[in-house]
């Protein structure tokens, strides 16, 4: 019963939703304020209606109602809780459901917080929002149903992929179609806008908050997938450029081009045609990467049982939404022209130099990914474009903006002049050349590349926040120490969010000094990676909820102190014949040491043990990145309810 | 600088990104990329030595052998052909006999094959779509018996 009702509310959601993408659409166009008044009501009554259906999905996984082929599929009545409740988005259906609520939540949002939003753009952005509610609802009922019925009710499911369960399938997912999906709202403000023909930099200034959410919590998804990837898989890799991962750093690097653009058109009111398609870009590759997870297209950890007729569903629907925003693009856009002039050296310039090399970056993922597909499509061949390309693509385009970054936050608007700027970041500079030439002379320049990574790595952690010191030592008013916590947080959170791509720098420059041991050990032998000795006691079987573990039990020892005990195991799930493993790791400062077990014969047991520097500054890195979003939102320009002239009141050392 | 220079350096600036994206693009397309291959392909298409590219197929029945350390030996079958693959390294979990598999590294001059990445398949039914083309191709594909047709 709790099933059919969840089924009929999302056929209630798609009623709500086709309507409210026609009636206040209307009503914006016309300037009706009563037919724009039906907008919020019903946005938020989607939002209940698909939050109704998404629960009745997760009672019917707790309950573990098997006679619902999804619960069947994806569940079992050994498993945990958690991982019966992350279970409902460990699947297609599911996870398509988990992104629709979200799709209705961003638009309830706007419904419920934009009090700042202009009466007609708001309608119209949430008549937008509901028409991609509506084409997702459609492709939901008519491919993708979770509440099918099987009849007779088997009487076990056939659990959960072994792969997904762990706590990363309950924070992962949510978080990256959070990211994926705030897009959405930055997509549908981008078409209302060009729909009304009204684009400003007030526009740019109520969308911030939106692309700030959006940019955050796609930055924190990555990292942790990215996480989840290196200790589930065993082979401690960060990222492997599969074509899934690329889906979700394109919508990211649009982002951040966004992001940063938004901000030239919100304080300068220039920019505006290119921040409006970036708006448009970063949704659309949002799209094509549900598209390429959903259709079958490729195959990969994260694909999704394959069926054409999805693929073809969605295609239409990314063709549709694109195809109807780059033409109402082409049709606004020439009138959208103008703007206002800057010198090349400027802050205006250095987010125009920003922007150009991040879109080079994700066109070579873009190209990337795609090629593959396209080759195979065109003439046959099978080709695998793997990491060798991306580092010979996407790091050289990425090495001008990192070393950039310091210098664009000292930049004034308008004009400046790179010389005192570069006195200025004179500690910065000193430390990364030092870092660089110090790595250089201890390795005898075996590892120059690597030098090179951790010196640009120091020079912008150190640049960025010197930023700080640098606004706050100006001015005469207070302690140095109030002017520093007077700074705007939009400066702080700059400053903390290149910090964070300067750390996550050192981490992956890092990995060239990373020791890796591959051996086979009886028990009672030894293995010695970053000075941590490890040694083999035993393999012991260990039953588990649903699964069997075999654990194997390590001493590790430092100069003969003992540290800890790791036991690194393979599990075999009850049900599924595929092992996964399960790794055991120390931490020693921002470094780990990284085990993880095969199989044993002739009474030897295969290892591999990695000691990993400075790896944890990876994600520690996109953390900060990402706490500074969070920083950001609490800017004061952005809780003023009315939209304000560009320059706010004058803050000590701002140089805006 | 006019109103003209501005935007002419703007522009040049572009051109000349782009003109380096798509220079760095062409040139990695050109020889940072691998073909997949299947051993009757390899036969077929006599491949030099040397040439680095994925080896799929099946991993054939009493193959495998372990020497001392982590060096193992094992052939890569499509049913027609097979090639003699080594590899130094933890194999992956799902690494098993008769199982798909497919091998990244370069073709010896003796016609064996040193590979430096073996990736197996993520889940039990799931098969590398490459392997299973190739598994076609020589007509040695029994997939839709096993109930393959569907991965998850």
């Amino acid at each position: 019963m709790i099933v059919e009702l969840g089924h009929f509310a999302l056929v209630l959601a798609l009623v709500a939703a086709l309507v409210t993408m026609v009636l206040p659409l209307y009503g914006a166009r016309i300037d009706a304020p009563r037919l724009m008044a039906f907008a919020g009501p019903s946005a938020i009554i989607q939002f209940l209606l698909v939050l109704m259906s998404f629960c009745a999905l997760t009672v019917a996984y707790v309950t573990s109602d098997f006679s619902v082929a999804n619960v069947f599929e994806n569940s079992h009545t050994d498993q945990p809780m958690i991982y019966r409740i992350s279970g409902v988005w460990g699947n297609h259906e599911g996870s398509i459901l988990l992104w629709v609520l979200i799709l209705v939540l961003f638009g309830a949002c706007v419904a419920a917080f934009g009090r700042n939003i202009p009466s007609r753009l708001k309608a119209a952005t949430i008549a937008v929002q509901s028409s991609i509610t509506a084409a997702f609802l459609l492709f939901i009922l008519f491919t993708s149903n979770p509440f099918q019925r099987l009849l007779p009710a088997p009487i076990e499911g056939r659990s959960l992929n072994p792969i997904l369960q762990d706590p990363g399938l309950a924070i992962h997912p949510p978080m990256l179609y959070v990211g994926y999906v705030g897009f959405s709202v930055v997509f549908s403000f981008a078409a209302a806008a060009l729909i009304l023909g009204r684009i400003d930099a007030a526009w740019a200034r109520i969308v911030r908050p939106w692309i700030l959410v959006a940019w955050t919590t796609l930055t924190l998804g990555i990292a942790i997938g990215s996480y989840w990837a290196y200790y589930e898989l065993g082979w401690g890799g960060f990222w492997f450029w599969d074509p899934v991962e690329n889906a979700s750093l394109m919508p990211w690097l649009a982002g951040t081009a966004l992001l940063h653009s938004a901000i030239v058109m919100e304080r300068r009111d220039a920019l505006k045609i290119w921040t409006i398609l970036l708006a448009v870009l970063a949704f659309s590759l949002s799209l094509l990467g549900t598209f390429l997870v959903r259709s079958g297209v490729l195959t990969s950890v994260h694909a999704f049982a394959s069926d054409p007729a999805r693929g073809v569903f969605i295609l239409i629907i990314l063709c549709a939404f694109i195809g109807g925003a780059l033409t109402l693009f082409a049709m606004r856009g020439p009138a959208l022209a103008g703007g206002v002039l800057f010198s090349p050296v400027s802050r205006e310039g250095s987010l125009v130099l920003n922007n150009l090399f991040l879109s080079a970056a994700c066109a070579a993922v873009f190209i990337g990914t795609l090629y593959p597909l396209a080759l195979e499509a065109v003439t046959g061949d099978k080709i695998s474009v793997g990491p060798p390309f991306f580092n010979a693509t996407f790091l050289p385009l990425c090495i001008p903006i990192v070393l950039a970054m310091p210098f664009g936050q000292q930049l004034a608007w308008k004009r400046g002049e790179l010389l005192p700027i570069a006195s200025r970041l004179f500690v910065a500079i000193a430390a990364g050349v030092l870092v660089a030439l110090a790595i250089f002379g201890l390795t005898n320049g075996r590892e120059a590349i690597a030098a090179l990574g951790l010196g640009l790595g120091a020079f912008v952690v150190v640049g960025s926040l010197d930023d700080l010191r640098i606004r706050a030592m100006r001015g005469s008013s207070g302690t140095f120490l109030a002017r520093l916590r007077g700074l705007p947080r939009s400066v702080m959170a700059a400053a903390f969010a290149h910090m964070g791509v300067g750390l996550m720098v050192i981490g992956i420059a890092a990995t060239a000094f990373h020791e890796e041991k591959i051996e086979a050990l009886a028990p009672g032998q030894k293995v010695t990676v970053g000075g941590i000795e490890l040694t083999f006691e035993g393999l012991r079987r260990q039953p588990g909820q649903n699964f069997i573990a075999t654990v194997g039990r390590f001493t590790a020892r430092e100069n003969g102190r003992e540290l800890a005990v790791l036991e690194p195991g393979k599990r075999t799930y009850i049900g599924r014949t595929m092992p996964t493993s399960e790794t055991a790791r120390i931490q020693r400062g921002f470094g780990e040491v990284y085990l993880a077990i095969g199989d044993s014969h002739d009474g030897k047991l295969d290892i591999r043990a990695y000691w990993k520097p400075y790896v944890l500054l990876i994600w520690l890195g996109p953390l900060v990145m990402s706490l500074a979003g969070l920083l950001s939102m609490t800017d004061r320009r952005l809780r003023i309810a009315a939209p304000r002239r560009a320059k706010a009141a004058p803050v000590p050392g701002a140089a805006e | 600088m006019t109103r003209k220079q501005r935007r002419l350096t703007l522009i040049g600036i572009a051109g000349l990104v782009l003109a380096v994206a798509v220079g760095l693009i062409l040139t990695a397309l050109n020889d940072r990329i691998v073909f997949f291959r299947s051993p009757a392909e390899v036969a077929e298409m006599k491949v030099p030595p040397g040439t680095r590219f994925r080896l799929g197929g099946l991993v054939e029945n009493a193959s495998v052998e372990r020497a001392t350390g982590q060096q193992v030996s094992f052939r890569v079958t499509d049913g027609n052909k097979s090639i003699a693959v080594r590899y130094t390294g933890l194999l992956p979990d799902l690494f098993r006999e008769g199982q798909g598999v497919v091998c990244e590294g370069t073709l010896q001059g003796d016609g064996s094959f040193v590979a430096d990445t073996v990736l197996a398949k993520h889940d039990e039914n799931y098969m590398p779509r490459e392997v299973q083309d190739a598994l076609k191709k020589q007509g040695h594909w029994q997939g839709d018996a096993k109930g393959e047709a569907k991965p998850k």
